[in-house]
C-alpha cells in the first residue's frame, strides 16, 4: 500500500525583480532549517530554469518592503500566499512559514525511515527469488508480470536481506550505508560472490549445503523440487538468524516475525505467485 | 495579479537544478549537504530543493513527476543508481540526459562545480 505524501505547501523564496535578496547566510540558514523540517524550497534568483509546479499550495516569501504583492496563479490550480520577510531574522521566517501551514499535516524528518528496496530494473532478470523471500508482502507482480515493489511501508526499518537473495544484485536500499546495497557500482566480481552467497541462504529448495556445491542445479530446483514445508520454514529461519547473526538485519526482524503457520501460508502463495509470472514470462 | 513560479530571468536551455537534503536519514555526510546547499546559495542562480528524494518516491509523491518532465536536470543526491531507481520506481523514470552528482562520494567542490557549471 502506497501512502500519499502530506506536503502541504511548496515555499518559493523569491528574490527576482521587485525584491532585495536575503544575506547569503541568512538565505542559507533558512532553507537548512526548512528543509530539515520536511519542506520542499525553491530559491527564484535568476540563471536556471524553474520546475514546473505541481498540486501544492505556494508559499511565496519575498522582502517586498512591506508591499507583498496579492497573487494569484493564471492557471487556476493552485493558490498562492505571499508574505513580506523585509528586515525578519532567519528563525522569525521559519515562524512565518509554520503559522502560513497552520495545522494541515505534513511528513517530518525524525518520525519515519524511508526504508524499503528499490530495484534496478537494467539489472534485474525477474527471476521472482525477492518476491518469494519477504515474508512482509513487500513484493509484487505488475499486469504484465514485472517484479514490483508494492507495499514498502511494509519493509522492515534496517533489513535489507532480500537484497542478498536476488541473483543479480539488482536490490538497493538507498538508506544503507554499504555499497552496493546503497546503490553504489556494482563490481562483477563481487556479483559472484555475491550469487554464492545467495545460494547459501537460499530459503526455499532442498539442503543448502549441496545447494552450495552445485548451484546451476539448485537453480534449476528452486521452483519445481518436491520439499517439505517444514523444512522450507526451517530453512527460511535459518536464513534469516544466520543474517541477524552476521548483524546484517536487526534482531527485531526476526521477532516480528508472523507465526509459523501464517509464514508457511504467504510461503506457499508467494511460491505460486511467482511461478505464475515467470510461467507467463 | 497573475503569476507563475518563474526566475526573475529566463535563460533558455539551462538546467533545473535539484538538492536532495537527505533529511529523513542522514546517510549524505552534513559537511558535504550544508557546503553545497551553502554555494548554491551564494551564487544568484534559482534552484529546487527537496527534503527527501527517497521520502517522496515512498509516498509516490506527484513532484517528482514534475521534476522527471524538465528537459534538462542537475541533481545533487547520492549514488546515480540509486536516485534512478528512485525515480523508475515512483512511476516517473528521470530522463537519460540528467546529470546525477553524489554527494556520499564526491566533494562538495565538485559537485557545486558540476552544478552551476557555466552559469556562475
Ligand atoms: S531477486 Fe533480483 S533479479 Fe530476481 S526478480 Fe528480484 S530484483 Fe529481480
Ligand atoms: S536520494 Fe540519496 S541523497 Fe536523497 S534522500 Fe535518498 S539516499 Fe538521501
Amino acid at each position: 500500500m502506497i501512502t500519499h505524501t502530506h506536503r502541504p505547501l511548496r515555499v518559493v523564496l523569491y528574490e527576482g525583480t521587485g525584491c532585495i535578496a536575503l544575506p547569503t547566510e541568512a538565505r542559507a540558514k533558512v532553507m537548512m532549517t526548512l528543509l530539515d523540517k520536511g519542506y520542499a524550497v525553491t530559491r527564484s534568483g535568476r540563471g536556471a530554469s524553474a520546475m514546473p509546479h505541481d498540486d501544492c499550495s505556494l508559499l511565496v516569501l519575498g522582502a517586498f518592503e512591506g508591499k507583498a504583492p496579492a497573487l494569484e496563479d493564471a492557471t487556476g490550480q493552485i493558490t498562492i500566499d505571499t508574505r513580506d520577510i523585509t528586515g525578519l531574522e532567519p528563525d522569525a521566517i521559519i515562524s512565518l512559514v509554520e503559522k502560513s501551514r497552520g495545522d494541515k499535516p505534513m511528513n517530518e524528518p525524525g518520525k519515519w525511515k524511508p526504508w524499503f528496496p528499490v530495484i534496478d530494473y537494467t539489472r534485474c532478470t525477474n527471476c521472482m527469488q525477492c518476491l518469494s523471500f519477504c515474508l512482509f508482502d513487500v513484493y509484487g507482480v505488475s499486469e504484465d508480470n514485472k517484479i514490483q515493489v508494492q507495499n514498502n511501508d511494509n519493509c522492515k526499518t534496517n533489513c535489507p536481506a532480500c537484497s542478498r537473495v536476488c541473483p543479480e544484485v539488482a536490490i538497493m536500499f538507498p538508506k544503507y550505508q554499504g555499497g552496493p546495497i546503497n546503490g553504489d557500482e556494482v563490481n562483477e566480481n563481487e556479483a559472484k560472490r555475491e550469487k554464492i552467497k545467495v545460494d547459501i541462504s537460499s530459503l526455499l529448495g532442498g539442503d543448502i549445503y549441496s545447494t552450495l556445491k552445485d548451484r546451476s542445479t539448485a537453480f534449476k530446483s528452486r521452483f519445481s523440487k518436491e520439499r517439505s514445508a517444514d523444512k522450507a520454514l526451517d530453512e527460511r529461519k535459518k536464513c534469516l538468524t544466520k543474517l541477524v547473526g552476521d548483524g546484517f538485519i536487526p534482531a527485531d526482524v526476526l521477532a516480528s516475525l508472523p507465526s509459523t503457520d501464517e509464514i508457511l501460508k504467504k510461503a506457499e502463495a508467494a511460491k505460486a505467485k511467482a511461478a505464475a509470472a515467470l510461467a507467463a514470462q | 495579479m497573475s503569476f507563475v513560479p518563474t526566475p526573475s530571468i529566463r535563460v533558455p536551455d539551462t538546467p533545473t537544478i535539484l538538492y536532495c537534503r537527505c533529511a529523513y536519514a542522514q546517510v549524505v555526510p552534513t559537511g558535504v549537504k550544508n557546503e553545497v546547499l551553502g554555494k548554491l546559495c551564494e551564487s544568484s542562480t534559482s534552484f529546487e530543493t527537496v527534503a527527501d528524494l527517497c521520502e517522496m518516491a515512498a509516498h509516490r509523491d506527484p513532484r517528482l513527476q514534475a521534476i522527471a518532465s524538465c528537459a534538462k536536470l542537475r541533481i545533487a543526491a547520492c549514488y546515480p543508481r540509486a536516485v534512478r531507481g528512485l525515480f523508475q520506481q515512483a512511476g516517473s523514470p528521470l530522463p537519460e540526459n540528467a546529470e546525477i552528482l553524489n554527494m556520499r562520494t564526491q566533494t562538495a567542490g565538485e559537485v557545486t562545480e558540476a552544478l552551476l557549471q557555466s552559469q556562475i
